[in-house]
């Protein structure tokens, strides 16, 4: 029964990309890339939550393994007659070696989850904010590294003429997969120990939970699904600089997990496919938007300024995010869960299906939340 | 390059991160809040500046002291003073929003290209010229550095509300039972947040002149990483560490041979990672503190 009810979750999510993969086909060649870029998201946002939503632990870094497995499956994929000529000052093992795109995928996931792992090593001693920060060096020094440094990449320069192969179905697929794994994970014993870590982490080592291990291997897994996304992502645009994967891509897909609710799988995919579309469509509105009669045309960065009020106004409407943090459930329980939450109580059941209220970080936890409720 | 003009240059950009650094700590300090918004007051006062090129010098500080001081404590007021009590997860969203809200704000109004601005720029010149050469705006850095925190330190030690806000950073459920009045300390520290703020922008303009959308946003990212590294849980140390960012990243520019400058971020970064693992309390926190207390 109680499994029954945690599958739904998955299959909830799986639901919902299908609906936007069905959605994107049936557009034209233009807004089709607009759900694509939903789809990839949700890959990325998948990988951010394994880490971040079920360790507690803050990440700027896992943008620096989407970087990793956005270079490197376009790097080894480009046709070896260009890339003598376009990038001379890359180290021959890459200039000499293309594969084919799915190939490539495993390559940058592989890679993806290699550097995650030795990263990891130190960093996961580490939480609260000093995690945060240790993370967003790693984020700094891979974007310097790869802005800089032409053995290992094109530098500040575009790179260009990768193989384009991914579409609404293939990105839709790389989703499903990342959305399996996610769910495999987070309802295996090892997920459930890092789970049990972020409720509380000293009474978690206290029945014998090494956190740091259970952390290491969550930000592997972690970096393995972010390379796996950088892997779509360029093989979707066919060309990517190291600027569209750095800060911005970090704000983003963190604002798309906590919107969506960093506890749970559900919410993750509502807020990056939610979040995804909204600011998608908000860019095309740039342009143009027709609504009903006419058509206006924003500024431009209106939606910029337009996404981040929404962003701003969810979280005050709902500080948990969209889905409180509760997985999908058909059931009655999660209303009422939701309902309490909502109300600023704890609920009592925290664990009806292992999915409890998340917090992040006890140790950065204020110390005033009740009383400044209690004020308002 | 002799030593004594690197570490000259070192005090001048430590000076401005520190007086960055103190406003994150004083807001971190009440509120358990890292305020990414913080590199947005800085920019809205440097196109304060940018702005207002035909007023009179004093005017333009006034009124950007004014800015930064009002955005300051709307920003408090609209987006975080609802969001107290929330996960630090979503109060850190929260600030990354306003800061790209308003960073599209700045798109909009003012264009991608930049606006030069620079009211102080006479003190780009040279002071006291010898084997060292000192600017008027690293003499002015150095001072204002000094003066603000030691202003900051008076408030803090020998005002009320500088010991109510010093009693809310160390134990804030306590401070108000025993009278602290929340929202006056939160409202404060915002306020002095703003106006170090207004000070860096005024400062920074000096050396770079070109206001753009993410003026403010470098150097707050910087100086957070510095306050980091020192200790965020108490202003002192988070000033230091602030200082000690900016100090460490003049002289390993000018240390560096040009071949590897290109990769100074790398290094900096690296020094952060090492000086996290070694004091993830904080470099200046003293030894033998216990991070991990449970009652």
């Amino acid at each position: 029964m109680s499994r029954l009810r945690s599958v739904q979750t998955l299959l909830a999510s799986i639901g919902l990309l299908l609906v936007v993969a069905l959605i994107g086909s049936g557009t034209t060649a233009a807004t089709q890339q607009n759900f694509i870029t939903a789809l990839i998201s949700a890959i990325i946002v998948y990988g951010l939550y394994v880490f971040v939503g079920n360790s507690g632990v803050i990440s700027f870094g896992q943008i620096s393994f989407v970087a990793i497995g956005a270079f490197s499956a376009g790097l080894f994929t480009i046709p070896a007659q260009p890339k003598h000529f376009v990038l001379v000052g890359l180290w021959s093992f890459i200039a000499d070696h293309t594969v084919s795109n799915f190939a490539s995928y495993l390559i940058a996931a592989g890679l993806g989850a290699l550097f995650a792992l030795i990263v990891g090593l130190p960093l996961m001693r580490l939480s609260g904010i000093a995690a945060g920060i240790a993370t967003f060096a790693v984020l700094e020094i891979t974007y310097n590294l790869f802005l800089q440094w032409t053995k290992i990449g094109p530098g500040p320069t575009t790179l260009s003429l990768v193989p384009i192969s991914v579409g609404v179905w293939e990105a839709l697929l790389g989703a499903v997969a990342a959305a399996i794994v996610a769910f495999l994970y987070q309802s295996s014993r090892r997920g459930r120990l890092l789970r049990a870590s972020r409720e509380d982490p000293a009474a978690s080592q206290a029945i014998g939970v090494n956190v740091t291990r259970e952390r290491w291997l969550a930000f592997t897994l972690s970096g393995g699904l972010c390379g796996l996304g950088g892997a779509l992502l360029v093989h979707q645009l066919g060309s990517i600089t190291v600027d569209q994967v750095y800060l911005e891509l970090t704000f983003l897909t963190l604002a798309m997990l906590v919107i969506g609710g960093s506890g749970s799988l559900w919410g993750a995919t509502v807020g990056a496919l939610g979040i995804s579309l909204l600011d998608s469509w908000l860019s095309a509105a740039e342009n143009t938007v027709h609504v009903v009669f006419f058509s206006v045309s924003l500024p431009n960065g209106a939606s910029d300024l337009i996404l981040g009020v929404i962003m701003a106004a969810m979280l005050l409407f709902r500080p948990q995010g969209v889905t409180g943090g509760a997985e999908f459930s058909l059931g009655f329980v999660n209303r009422l869960r939701s309902r309490r939450s909502r109300a600023g109580v704890e609920p009592s059941r925290t664990g009806v299906e292992g999915e409890p209220k998340p917090t992040l970080e006890q140790d950065m936890q204020p110390t005033q939340g009740v009383e400044s409720r209690a004020e308002r | 390059m002799n030593v004594g003009q690197t570490i000259i240059n070192g005090l001048a950009l430590g000076a401005l991160y520190a007086l960055v650094a103190v406003g994150l700590a004083l807001v971190f300090g009440v509120l358990r809040l890292i305020n990414f918004a913080q590199g947005e007051l800085i920019t809205a006062g440097a196109y304060t500046l940018s702005l207002t090129t035909n007023w009179p010098v004093i005017a333009q500080i006034l009124l950007c002291f004014v800015v930064c001081i009002g955005l300051s404590v709307a920003i408090e007021r609209i987006a975080f003073r609802p969001l107290r009590g929330a996960a630090p997860a979503t109060t850190l969203v929260a600030t990354f929003a306003v800061a790209f809200a308003l960073e599209a704000v700045w798109l909009i109004a003012f264009g991608a290209n930049g606006r030069p601005a620079g009211p102080l720029s006479t003190l780009n010149t040279i002071a006291i010229r010898g084997s060292l050469n000192l600017r008027w705006i690293t003499i002015v850095e150095i001072a204002a550095g000094l003066v603000l925190l030691g202003g900051t330190a008076l408030i803090l030690n020998r005002t009320s509300i500088g010991l109510q806000m010093r009693a809310a950073a160390t134990d804030f459920r306590t401070a108000r039972l025993l009278g602290v009045r929340t929202n006056l300390v939160i409202s404060f520290a915002f306020v002095i947040a703003g106006v170090m703020a207004a000070v860096v922008a005024l400062l920074y303009t000096v050396q770079t002149p070109l206001v753009t959308q993410t003026f403010g946003l470098d150097i707050t990212i910087i100086a957070l990483v510095g306050a980091v590294v020192g200790g965020l849980d108490r202003l002192w140390t988070a000033t230091a560490g602030g200082f000690a960012i900016g100090f460490a990243t003049s002289v390993l520019g000018d240390v560096l041979p040009a071949s590897q400058e290109k990769f100074l971020t790398a290094f900096v970064f690296l020094l952060v990672i090492l000086l996290l693992l070694l004091r993830p309390g904080g470099l200046f926190t003293g030894f033998g503190r216990t991070t991990v207390e449970r009652v």
